[in-house]
This record gives C-alpha cells, sequence and structure tokens, in this order.
C-alpha cells in the first residue's frame, strides 16, 4: 500500500520535474516580454534527441550532453534574434502564432534532420532499480530530481544574489523602468529565450532515459509546461515549479488510482477548479487595474 | 433633490485609507470641481462613484437611490457618464465610432434584430451617426471623424472621451483631469465645451489641478487631502481658506 | 443609391458570391473540390472564433471541442438511433450553445493566458472523453456517419455539398458583416478596446463576451454536424487540441478583426497543406517558415495588413 503510494510520488514528481523545467522556461520568456513561447516544448525535445544522435556519432555521453544543450541553447537565442526580434510593435498574439510556427518548423526540421523514430538514452547510473520506502524506482528518477534541485537553487542564487539576475527581475516587472536606468532589455530578452532553452534542453535529457524521445514529445510537453506556468500563477517561477510537480503528481496519482486514460483529463480539470477559485494562479499576481 | 449623494464613503487598499469617510452632496444643475494634492483620493473617488471600485464602507446615492456597489453599466444606465484620467479609448476603432459607443444605451441592442441588420437597427445607427458628429463639432474634433484612433494626438482623444460620456446624454458628467496635458489655449476651449454643456442642463463634477480653469468655471468646490473632505464651498471660499492654503503650499513655520 | 452599392460590405459580398459561383468551373476534380468545400466549412468556423478573438478580444484555444461535440452529437443520434440529420444538426447547436452559455460566465472572468488555459484544458477534456468512450463513439479509431438527408433528400454528391457549404459561408459571411455594424458589433468591439469604457457608458460587458462565445460555439457545433455528415466519418483528432490550434492561426493569419480575413485565412491554412505535400518530408518546416515571415511582414494578418497599405498607398 505505502509502497505503492511511494511508488506514485516518485513517478508524479520525476515527470512533474520536467513539467516545471518547461513551466520555468515559460515563465521566464514570459517575464522578459509577456510572450507565450509556444515553441517551448521543442527545446526539450531537442536536448534529448541532439543528445541521441550526437552519441550515435561517436561522442561520449557527457560531450554529447553539453553540446546538446548548447546547440538547443542557440536554437533559443536565434528563435529570439529572427523572429521575435523582427516583430516591431507586435502584439502579443502575432509573437503567440510566430512561436507556434517556430514550434512547427523545429519540429519538422528535426523530422528532417534526425527522423521519426522512438529514441532512448542510457541511464547516468545504470539502471539497478532502488527500493526505497517499499517503492522500486531507478536511479534515474535520483538524478532527474537532485539535477532539477540544482539548477532550481543555481537560478534562485543568479536572480538574487547577481547583478544580471536582478536586472533580469527588473525586466519583467518593468520594462521601461529598467530601460530607463540602463538595463538593455533587448539583451535580457535574448538571454531568457536562452536560458530557456538550456532548460528545456536539461531536462529532455534528463527524461530521455525513463521515457523514450522523438521529433514529436514537445508538443504535450509544451502544453503540459504551459499548463505549470499558469497552475502556478504566469510571471512566478516558483509558481511554475510548484506548478509542474503538482501537475506530475495528479497524474500519477490519476493514473494509479483512477484510471490510467483520464489522467491527463483530471489534470486539466484541477486547473480549472484552480482558476475558477484563483483566476490568476496559485501564486500568480493579483492586482487591480489603475483607471 | 440631490442628484448625487455620498455619505461616509470610505475605501481602504491593504491599510492605505485612499478615501476616508466623506461625505457630500452634488446638486442638479452646478459645475462641480474636486481638488486636492496628489493622492488626494480624487480619482479614487470617481471610481467609487461611478462603480469601478466597491466601497469598504459608506454609501453613494443617486437621485436619492441607493446605487452603492452597483456595476459601472448599472450606474449608466441611471444617467451617469464619466471620462478617465489615463485615457481609455478604444484604439481598435475610428473616432466616429468611439463616440457612437457612447449611444450604447440609446439604441437596441438585442442581438438577433442586429444579426439580420433590421432596418430600425440601421435606422437607428443612422441617427445615431449624425448625433455622434455633431458632438464631435461640438469638441472641435470634426475633422477627426473618420480618423483611425490610435492615430489621434492626445488632447484631440481627451476630447473624443468627453463627446463619448456626451453621447450617453448623461445627467451626471464625471470628467477626470480632462485639461491634463492640453495647452493654455485648448485648456481655455475645453471651458467653454464644459460651460456649454452645463448651459444644456448636465450636471458636471470635475477633477482638476488648473486652478485657473477651476475658479473660473466652478460654482462649487470640494477640496480633498488625504481621502478626506478638507474644505468646500464656493470658489471665493475655498481660496481664502487656511487649511487649503496650507495643504497646497505648506506651512508657514 | 449607386453609392450604398460600393461599400466595402457590399463590394465583398458580391465578390465572395462570385467565387463561389464561378470555381465549380474551374476547379478539376474531387480532390479540388473537397478542398474548397472544407474550406467553406473551416471558414464559417472562423468566423465565429474571429467575432469572439479578433472583435471581442478573448481568445479559445479549445473551439474544436465545440465542433467535436455537434459532429458526435449528430453522427451518434443519426447513424445509432436514426434521428433525422437536419432535427439532430439543430438539436445539438441548442445544446451545445446552452453548454457554452453555462461555462462562458465562469471561464470568462479569466483574462488573457488564464482564458487560453482554460478553453485549452476544456478543449483537451472534451477530445479525451470522445476518445475514452468508445462505447459511444468508436473511440480513436473513429466512427462512420450517415449522410445528411433533409425530408428524404440525401446529399451525397461533392456538387450538392458544395453548394450547401458555399451558400451557408455567404449566410454566415452576411450574418457576421450585419453584426459588426451594430450597436451590439460596436459593443463587442468595445469590450476588446476598453473594457472599463464599455462598462461606463453602458455596455453590461460579461454580457456580451457571453454571447459572442455562444454565438461561435453554435457556429462551429453547426459545422462539426455537417462535416461529419460530409465526410461521413468522424474521429476524435476533429475535435483535438491541433485543430483547435489550427482554428486559432486562421483567424491570426487571415486577420483579426476582419470577417473576410477569416475567410482567407481559413483558406490558406486549408489548401497549404495539400500544395506542401509535395515537398514531403520538407512539408512541416516550409508550413512553419511561412507562419512566422506571414506574422513578421503582416503581424495584423494578411487581410487588414494589405488594407493597410492598400490605404497608406492611396492617402
Amino acid at each position: 500500500m505505502l509502497g505503492e503510494f511511494i511508488q506514485y510520488l516518485f513517478s508524479g514528481l520525476t515527470n512533474g520535474a520536467i513539467y516545471a523545467l518547461v513551466g520555468l522556461g515559460f515563465a521566464l520568456i514570459y517575464n522578459a516580454s509577456h510572450v507565450i513561447n509556444f515553441a517551448q516544448g521543442e527545446f526539450v525535445m531537442l536536448g534529448g534527441m541532439n543528445t541521441v544522435f550526437l552519441m550515435a556519432a561517436g561522442l561520449p555521453m557527457p560531450v554529447a550532453i553539453m553540446l546538446a544543450v548548447i546547440i538547443t541553447a542557440i536554437v533559443g537565442l536565434a528563435l529570439e534574434k529572427l523572429a521575435v526580434e523582427q516583430t516591431k510593435n507586435a502584439t502579443v498574439v502575432t509573437l503567440i502564432i510566430i512561436t507556434i510556427g517556430a514550434g512547427i518548423f523545429i519540429r519538422g526540421a528535426a523530422q528532417v534532420m534526425f527522423d521519426k523514430s522512438f529514441h532512448t538514452l542510457p541511464p547516468f547510473s545504470g539502471d539497478a532499480p532502488l527500493n526505497v520506502l517499499g517503492a522500486t524506482i531507478t536511479p534515474q528518477t535520483l538524478w532527474v530530481l537532485g539535477i532539477t534541485i540544482v539548477i532550481v537553487a543555481a537560478l534562485q542564487w543568479f536572480f538574487t544574489r547577481t547583478l544580471l539576475g536582478k536586472a533580469v527581475l527588473a525586466t519583467s516587472h518593468n520594462p521601461l523602468a529598467a530601460r530607463l536606468v540602463g538595463v538593455n532589455v533587448q539583451f535580457i530578452l535574448l538571454l531568457s529565450f536562452g536560458l530557456s532553452a538550456a532548460l528545456g534542453a536539461i531536462g529532455g535529457v534528463l527524461i530521455t532515459p525513463i521515457s523514450p524521445t522523438n521529433f514529436e514529445v514537445g508538443i504535450m510537453l509544451g502544453v503540459k509546461g504551459f499548463s505549470a506556468a499558469i497552475l502556478g500563477g504566469l510571471g512566478s517561477g516558483f509558481g511554475a515549479i510548484a506548478g509542474g510537480l503538482i501537475l506530475g503528481l495528479i497524474e500519477a496519482y490519476t493514473a494509479g488510482y483512477i484510471s490510467s486514460n483520464y489522467k491527463d483529463a483530471m489534470a486539466f480539470v484541477v486547473i480549472l477548479l484552480v482558476l475558477f477559485f484563483m483566476p490568476s494562479g496559485l501564486f500568480g499576481k493579483r492586482g487591480t487595474d489603475r483607471v | 433633490m440631490s442628484l448625487l449623494e455620498v455619505r461616509n464613503l470610505s475605501k481602504e487598499f491593504g491599510g492605505v485609507h485612499a478615501i476616508d469617510d466623506l461625505s457630500f452632496t452634488i446638486n442638479p444643475g452646478t459645475i462641480h470641481s474636486i481638488i486636492g494634492p496628489n493622492g488626494a483620493g480624487k480619482t479614487t473617488l470617481f471610481n467609487l462613484v461611478t462603480g469601478v471600485y466597491t466601497p469598504t464602507s459608506g454609501e453613494v446615492l443617486f437621485q436619492d437611490e441607493p446605487v452603492t456597489g452597483k456595476k459601472p453599466y448599472q450606474l449608466a444606465s441611471r444617467g451617469m457618464s464619466r471620462t478617465f484620467q489615463n485615457l481609455q479609448i478604444c484604439m481598435n476603432m475610428t473616432a466616429l465610432d468611439n463616440v457612437m459607443v457612447g449611444r450604447h444605451l440609446h439604441l437596441n441592442t438585442r442581438f438577433l434584430p442586429s444579426l439580420f441588420r433590421l432596418p430600425f437597427i440601421v435606422k437607428g445607427d443612422k441617427a445615431a451617426r449624425e448625433m455622434c458628429t455633431e458632438l464631435m463639432a461640438m469638441v472641435g474634433l470634426e475633422h477627426y471623424r473618420d480618423w483611425d484612433a490610435d492615430s489621434m494626438p492626445y488632447g484631440a482623444l481627451k476630447r473624443l472621451e468627453i463627446a463619448r460620456a456626451l453621447a450617453a446624454e448623461p445627467k451626471l458628467l464625471l470628467l477626470d483631469e480632462p485639461a491634463a496635458g492640453l495647452n493654455d489655449t485648448e485648456s481655455r476651449e475645453l471651458d467653454e465645451v464644459i460651460k456649454k454643456v452645463a448651459r444644456n442642463g448636465v450636471t458636471v463634477v470635475l477633477v482638476e489641478h488648473d486652478m485657473k480653469m477651476v475658479m473660473e468655471i466652478s460654482d462649487h468646490i470640494l477640496v480633498l487631502d488625504y481621502g478626506r473632505k478638507l474644505a468646500e464651498g464656493t470658489p471665493a471660499e475655498v481660496r481664502k481658506n487656511p487649511d487649503v492654503i496650507a495643504a497646497y503650499l505648506g506651512n508657514v513655520a | 443609391m449607386m453609392r450604398a452599392f460600393l461599400t466595402p460590405r457590399f463590394a465583398g459580398m458580391l465578390a465572395l458570391a462570385l467565387v463561389i459561383a464561378v470555381l465549380p468551373a474551374v476547379l478539376q476534380n474531387n480532390f479540388q473540390f473537397d478542398i474548397a468545400i472544407r474550406v467553406a466549412f473551416n471558414a464559417i468556423v472562423v468566423i465565429g472564433l474571429n467575432l469572439l478573438i479578433g472583435y471581442t478580444g478573448q481568445i479559445s484555444l479549445g473551439h474544436a471541442g465545440f465542433l467535436g461535440l455537434g459532429g458526435y452529437f449528430s453522427a451518434i443520434t443519426v447513424t445509432t438511433y436514426g434521428w433525422p440529420p437536419a432535427v439532430a444538426m439543430v438539436v445539438a447547436a441548442v445544446i451545445v450553445g446552452a453548454l457554452a452559455f453555462v461555462i462562458a460566465r465562469p471561464i470568462l472572468r479569466l483574462k488573457g493566458h488564464y482564458l487560453a488555459m482554460a478553453t485549452l484544458g476544456l478543449g483537451i477534456i472534451v477530445s479525451i472523453v470522445l476518445n475514452q468512450e468508445s462505447w459511444l463513439t468508436g473511440g480513436p479509431d473513429g466512427m462512420s456517419v450517415a449522410p445528411f438527408s433533409i425530408g428524404g433528400y440525401e446529399l451525397t454528391t461533392q456538387k450538392q455539398w458544395y453548394w450547401v457549404a458555399g451558400g451557408l459561408l455567404l449566410l454566415a459571411t452576411w450574418l457576421s458583416l450585419n453584426l459588426i455594424d451594430s450597436p451590439v458589433g460596436r459593443a463587442l468591439r468595445a469590450v476588446h478596446g476598453s473594457e472599463v469604457a464599455a462598462e461606463v457608458v453602458g455596455v453590461d460587458t460579461t454580457r456580451f463576451k457571453v454571447l459572442v462565445f455562444v454565438v461561435s460555439a453554435v457556429f462551429a457545433s453547426v459545422v462539426g454536424s455537417l462535416s461529419a455528415h460530409y465526410v461521413m466519418f468522424l474521429s476524435p483528432v476533429y475535435a483535438g487540441f491541433f485543430h483547435s490550434v489550427e482554428l486559432v492561426i486562421m483567424v491570426v493569419l487571415g486577420g483579426m478583426a476582419s470577417t473576410f480575413g477569416a475567410i482567407i485565412g481559413a483558406a490558406i491554412l486549408t489548401s497549404l497543406p495539400q500544395l506542401l505535400t509535395v515537398l514531403e518530408d520538407y512539408e512541416h518546416m516550409i508550413f512553419g517558415l511561412i507562419m512566422m515571415l506571414v506574422m513578421i511582414f503582416l503581424p495584423k494578418g494578411i487581410v487588414p495588413s494589405l488594407q493597410g497599405l492598400l490605404r497608406r498607398g492611396t492617402k
């Protein structure tokens, strides 16, 4: 009984951690630009797929991983520079459609450059199962959780202790004011895209040993990551993380105890209920408009 | 019968008393000004009276009917109309369409007749178009009629809001800093518009910083400071009030 | 008198009618007719969706759910229970409209991305239910649907469907243009432009948001029903997330707050994939690229951007 419960806890947190990383990516870009980057899920796909193919080309795993994350980050930067930055005075809706188009483009490119099959990566430290409180988990799960915690801590340090990080926060609160005190808002935007892409890629690398990747995985991951960011309250990095973990847990427990067919539906039902009572998400900014 | 009565109105924003136990009356047929230093709560007061904010306590009565907490569109149907300090123009529409939105309560807004473009809808729109064109001329915007709102200069947009508010044929017109951002000539033109509006029987309440305008056109002035009533009376009375002088000019220690 | 006929709305309707009337002479095979019919159906949905998104400034990322609900209601009642198709279609529209009415009020309290999320969630929930309840819907494999018939007259040939679809498109265009150019239409646009300004001139913004949400849902339901009878097959993918996103892309690409933009958007997005299949594996890359380029160079969508260029050219 307890074993089952713990089992679902771990699988929920593992998937949740990935959703959290994607959600964080959404939050970062949203904060810098009020744009929802619907290509976010594709960064996860690129992280996993690139690593697979780089390893197949003969590179050792750590090198392949680093290179994959860098390549994906560059894709993120390119997306910002070539697509987002080209639209002057575009409405948010226009930018959203551009990112949707970018997502389709990246998927199409992946289909051509890689292939349409499912691929997996070897687990980082073997797959000898561990027993925790009656639940059987793989070491990869611990890697996912551990690295996610490290990333979150690193980001926390970055945003509160470094000048650049604070500049990013300032831009998220008031871009005009930030620009007026000398913050290069354009650069912050570029940085946000690059960072989000890297986060997504890392998530992709972490999860592929557990859940095989393929050129289309980005779509649903993007939707889940967006859901995580909204559930937590758009604009709150902490909220995105909480949202992602909660989403993962709901899915795992619904699949385990109720029905695995309806796990996604249940997640959305919960989100709808939360939004009904808290229209700005769990930790979102609740403000009154000044007129 | 008073047109607008405010009794013991208070509004708190998490510990900040934006409006604190305020009471006053506005009689029909007058031009009323509300003045006070920045942060005195003037726009908050407008928002409370027009239903944009809900009071923490107190009452608002319109034509002796309690209307506290009613939504803005419900107050509009009773005869209240207003403009905004930070322009609220529909930039996705033309200037004329913006003013025509002001005719909303006077036009038939049933869905099916509109869907099938029944003749009386078309006729109503034609009459509304004529009236709104006249209103735009009255505020000096006749040659902006078919312009896109998002290409119009700030001063024109301020006057457009007034035209829109007038299109509703209100009994009570609340103008929130209508002269802000206008130069001297434009302000004097605005004076004339407000006086003309008042002559046509509309009661006008004005929030303003432009003292020249306020002293020149008001029948009655209410002075706010820190959300409370500091003084009220005719322009002459208020000008001489020592508390008012202190609030604006500072105490001579 | 002549001037009344040369208004943009009349000219546009006339052009549309002409295109619909003349197209059959140009179309060469069943495949092309099929695309034309599907363009017309999509255009009707997108016209309704545009009222919600382009004019009233709301968003719906789950509108295919209404398509699916209308479609499956017709499919199930007609094919499995023998209802007359026309009755089923009307009842479906009423039920979907009522459903939309019930969810509209709570959902439309949300703004922006939160509203997008809520509609996205609802759409996905609908498609999951349609997928899972295979005893009723045939599940992921879909179900076959009886053809549409009204009073004993059965619609089976492409030509017949073409005229039905084209005629309905003309009707939907007329209704949409009427609505926009009326006090109701101005109220909707005001809700988008400045909700608080609309409120203070007496617009019950909630009521109007609900109204346009229900109208767009009913448009979708009707098209869903008819599409099911036309294709004679229905699968849950029709109600899915991809389809919802496609519809929104049609609205934005064609041009928001433009009835004819909606039609252009539907036409382009329905026929483009067919044109691009020649590129095989590169189809999606090029499609994504086209989307990005159009939005970068014509940020207001195709029709409004072109209208803007024309106006600046003649000033």
